[in-house]
């Protein structure tokens, strides 16, 4: 569990600093987002003055989902502690508990801002929740079952071959974690104009501690889709549930680089690509969603598309 | 058992008479709820112990009701646990009412009607023959209009009223083919009789299309839906309570009963149409949910969508059912079954809070509302989690019932057949799609409502509500709460409906370690509610604490930043229709046609600029305006009948009589 909340700024500041590069600047050192924690966590809270109590508890709700959501994906072992305590649908249902919290914080100091972020924050939800319910649909037909620790070693295995069905569901996994983190092009993490924020305009109202919270759930986010994406379908050096010193070195090894590569691809993805219209997001997660449905009939139909 | 449950469904229908005399006393209110919950109460020990106690069905003829007939009356365990459904919802609904029906400006057109619906709600459950469950359906249809007209003086609520009325009787009408089809020549009334003389396959098809649009439409299957969202809200809160939480599920239990329990072995294709139905309704009551902005028009249309999720289940059983995967259809039933219970549950205690929130401000509209969380912090905690129950969040029970229908989901590639095949994969998609909506729904109805700045003089001068509403509300809002967390206890409690009607029942869950939940292996799928409670409880806790202790814990006061921005007038927060627009961008331009016109004046008019929203109901178009078009033109044109001379009335009747009596001797 620790490892998740420990890695994730690094994460993010691997992204930045790749972005940065990429775009012939030098960029903030990686380490800079354990300094942002840091000075926001010392910070005093400046409350808007009808902020009322669910205010000042939702940052915790929302972390405390992400967090728990993040420790039950495997990282670079398979078959966690307590891995059967939710399984994949579970685990997609706490992300949207964490969300629906986030749109309500949005909505409560009652500015303007915050509401056009909510309202357009629900509006991305309710087509990437269900292109993601149909990608784990697909993947639990193919393994047989909705548990992540089963699905890794069924990915792992020689039977899984290569499947039409499970290329459609990369895809759409791709393309809904690129909208659920509210990347280029869907949303722009590192925007300051009012009028093109979607997650940034929610959290506009939070300031120090409970700012901190947010931003590292945010990062916890992106940390749990890049070790989803990798877990299912980048499963080598995965370590299995018994593995020994070795394997388990192995296993983080191959999980570092796993993240590494993911991060440098999301950063070449976001400096290639501009950020579309609000409107046009829908048609790009309603590709995600029907990518999803294809791949679930596929399986349907046969078994061994 | 079923005698006492009797005795007190007597003493219900004598509380109804009396109340009718109690009404205009003082303590009439007091007296009427007190002893309904009482009588409830009751009523639901009674269903419960049945439950825990499957011993075999009791049943009971009186000598009322048809002289050859008598009336059948039995307490099997489905009977039992939709009698804890509606008793649970009778007795909180009672409590609600002891301080909300205070308020009530007409008690006497409320009070004898309640107790008398709250009977007929439970003779309908426990109805053994087609008679008396016709009788006391239509008792029940009567009650409850009596009770959706008590505010008779407002245009809308005659209307609504009158639209339930023909609806009733048509769903009734429906109901009584379906039961004269069952009966067959012989005129078998009583159930036990109809349980085992299995009608022909092509009249059976009939009877389970007449069960849906009877029972369906007391249910609010779309499209038969169209009096629900006008009625459901037109009552007082606790009567919607009962209406959109009790009473349609004794409409589903209206369609078991008839399709699982006396109409023998299923045929495959039934499930298609049952699925299709409850895919389309899961999906446009959630739809015609997110455009309104009445907060219990709101609430009604989200009970069709649940309606739906209930029926995805019922068919995904039906379909296990036909093709003899038996332990698949036993958790899919059981996912339908769970969800009729959530749904009561989170749904009376919307209804519950809409209600303390129209009592404390009278207003009914989100937009004249907002920023009620901190004049009503405890109504808003309850109602909170009625939102995150209803929008199948963890870790409440509304997620448990849907996990579970997707369990069902992922065996169904089990099944052979083409159509279902591809129907099944269509009606995930549909329910995951609600669910996402539902979700988005009640951040508007949750955040418009309480949260932000009051948009009106009485949103800023409500008053917290009574205490009989607040306990109600709390004590839901805990059964949630239990529901999510242990939800195996619930499952196992379900075993024996399951078992009477498909053959068995689900694994034993209560064994299971750490009270998780397996409905097939725990390799497949596993889910503990408890443990995702506790760790999520537990990290917040930690969080909170190291960062308190560790850190900063200063707070200062300060006006909203909002960029920079003095915003100081409530009117530019965020409205409920404007929260919606996106969707309605995405999903409204197909589904109700919705169109936006923008009015700019000139530059230097001094009109102000306006944006008017059309919506068309495309069901009602489609479907009622027609129909009532034609009814109309019909009876403008027999309207000529009135006024023949009585040697034409004459000839008239003799001509009918011959006429049929050509068709008995053609036909026969």
């Amino acid at each position: 569990m620790l490892l998740v909340l420990l890695l994730s700024p690094l994460l993010a500041g691997f992204v930045r600093k790749v972005k940065a590069r990429l775009q012939r600047r030098i960029g903030p050192p990686l380490l800079q987002p354990y300094r942002d924690l840091a000075r926001l966590l010392r910070k005093e809270v400046v409350l808007a003055q009808n902020a009322s109590w669910l205010f000042r508890v939702i940052p915790y709700i929302i972390f405390a989902g992400t967090w728990v959501a993040a420790a039950l994906i495997p990282t670079f072992r398979s078959g966690l502690l307590f891995s059967w305590s939710a399984d994949l649908i579970a685990i997609i249902a706490l992300l949207g508990s964490a969300r629906f919290f986030l749109a309500l914080a949005g909505l409560d100091v009652g500015t303007s801002f915050g509401g056009i972020g909510s309202s357009r924050e629900v509006m991305i939800a309710s087509l990437a929740e269900p292109a993601m319910l149909m990608i784990v649909f697909t993947l639990a037909l193919v393994a047989g079952s909705t548990q992540l620790s089963t699905m890794a070693g069924y990915m792992l295995s020689s039977a899984v071959g290569l499947r039409v069905s499970l290329g459609l569901a990369v895809i759409a996994l791709i393309m809904v974690a690129i909208a659920e983190n509210a990347r280029i092009p869907v949303d722009n993490p590192a925007t300051h104009l009012e009028l093109t924020m979607v997650h940034e305009a929610m959290v506009l109202e939070y300031s120090g501690r409970h700012l901190a919270l947010i931003e590292l759930s945010a990062w916890l986010k992106l940390l749990l889709y890049v070790s989803l994406i990798a877990c299912l379908f980048a499963p080598w050096g995965l370590a299995g549930p018994e593995a020994d010193s070795k394997m388990l070195a192995i296993g983080g090894v191959a999980y570092l680089a796993k993240l590494a590569v993911g991060g440098v691809l999301l950063a070449v993805f976001e400096t290639v690509i501009a950020k579309m219209r609000v409107f046009r997001v829908p048609q790009f997660l309603g590709a995600a969603l029907m990518l999803g449905l294809l791949a679930t009939l596929l399986l349907f139909v046969s078994r061994s598309l | 058992m079923l005698a006492y449950a009797l005795y007190s469904v007597a003493a219900l229908l004598a509380l109804a008479t009396i109340a009718a005399a109690l009404a205009a006393s003082v303590h009439g209110n007091a007296t009427v709820y007190g002893a309904s919950l009482i009588v409830t109460l009751a009523l639901c020990a009674i269903a419960l112990l049945k439950l825990i106690q499957p011993a075999s069905s009791s049943t009971v003829v009186l000598p009322i009701g048809l002289p050859w007939l008598g009336a059948h009356f039995r307490m099997d365990s489905v009977a039992a646990f939709f009698l804890v459904v509606v008793d649970l919802g009778g007795a909180a609904a009672s409590l609600f009412a002891l301080g909300y029906g205070r308020h009530e400006q007409v008690p006497q057109r409320v009070l004898p009607f309640y107790p008398a619906f709250l009977a007929a709600m439970n003779l309908v459950v426990l109805a053994d023959d087609a008679f008396t469950f016709l009788v006391s359906w239509e008792f029940m249809s009567l009650t409850s209009w009596a009770l959706v007209i008590a505010h008779h003086r407002e245009r809308d609520n005659v209307r609504a009223g009158y639209i339930y009325l023909l609806m009733a009787s048509f769903g009734t009408l429906a109901l009584l083919l379906a039961f004269g089809l069952l009966a067959g020549v012989d005129g078998h009334y009583a159930f036990s009789a109809i349980r085992f003389s299995h009608p022909a396959a092509g009249s059976a098809a009939l009877v389970l299309l007449l069960a849906l649009i009877g029972a369906g439409s007391k249910a609010g299957v779309v499209p038969l839906h169209a009096w629900l969202p006008l009625a459901h809200p037109a009552a007082p809160s606790h009567v919607s309570a009962l209406l959109s939480g009790v009473m349609t599920k004794v409409a589903v239990y209206g369609f078991i009963r008839i399709v699982f329990d006396l109409l023998g072995p299923p045929s495959w294709w039934w499930s298609m149409v049952v699925l299709a139905v409850g895919g389309i309704t899961a999906v446009m009551g959630v739809l015609y949910a997110l455009m309104q902005h009445d907060l219990k028009r709101l609430l009604a249309y989200h009970t069709v969508e649940n309606i739906g999720i209930i029926f995805i289940g019922l068919g995904l059983a039906l379909a296990f059912k036909s093709y003899d995967l038996d332990w698949a259809a036993a958790l899919a039933l059981t996912a339908g079954l769970f969800h009729v219970f959530n749904h009561s549950i989170f749904k009376g205690l919307l209804f519950f809070g809409a209600g303390a929130v129209l009592n404390a401000t009278g207003e009914r509209d989100m937009e004249h509302l907002g920023g009620l969380i901190n004049r009503m912090p405890q109504t808003a905690f309850v109602f909170l989690v009625g939102c995150l129950a209803i929008s199948a969040l963890p870790p409440l029970n509304g997620f448990v019932s849907e996990w579970l229908t997707f369990q069902a989901i992922l065996v169904s590639p089990q099944l052979p057949s083409w159509g279902l095949k591809f129907l099944v994969p269509a009606v995930g998609a549909l329910l995951a799609l609600a669910a996402a909506l539902a979700a988005a729904c009640f951040v508007k109805a949750f955040g418009i409502t309480f949260l932000g700045r009051p948009r009106t003089p009485v949103a800023e001068q409500a008053r917290e509500t009574d205490r009989f509403s607040l306990a109600v509300m709390f004590a839901f809002a805990a059964i949630c709460l239990i529901a999510g967390v242990l939800p195996g206890v619930f499952i196992d409690a379900l075993a024996p409906v399951t078992k009477s009607l498909v053959g068995v029942s689900m694994p034993h869950q209560t064994g299971v370690q750490w009270l998780s939940i397996v409905p097939i292996a725990e390799s497949r799928s596993s889910y503990n509610g408890l443990l995702v409670f506790l760790f999520v409880v537990l990290s917040g806790s930690i969080a909170a604490f190291v960062i308190h202790r560790l850190a900063s814990d200063r707070l200062r006061r300060g006006p909203a930043w909002n960029c920079g921005y003095p915003d100081l007038s409530p009117v530019t927060q965020y409205t409920a229709s404007s929260f919606a627009q996106p969707i309605r961008r995405v999903f409204g331009t197909l589904v109700f046609r919705a169109r936006e016109i923008g009015e700019m004046p000139p530059p230097g008019a001094a009109q102000p600029a306006r944006l008017t929203v059309e919506l068309h109901d495309v069901i009602w178009d489609a479907l009622y305006a027609p129909l009532e078009k034609g009814i109309a033109y019909a009876a403008e044109k027999l309207n000529v009948l009135q006024f023949f001379s009585i040697r034409r009335y004459l000839s008239l009747v003799f001509s009918a009589l011959v006429l049929l009596l050509l068709v008995l001797a053609i036909w026969l």
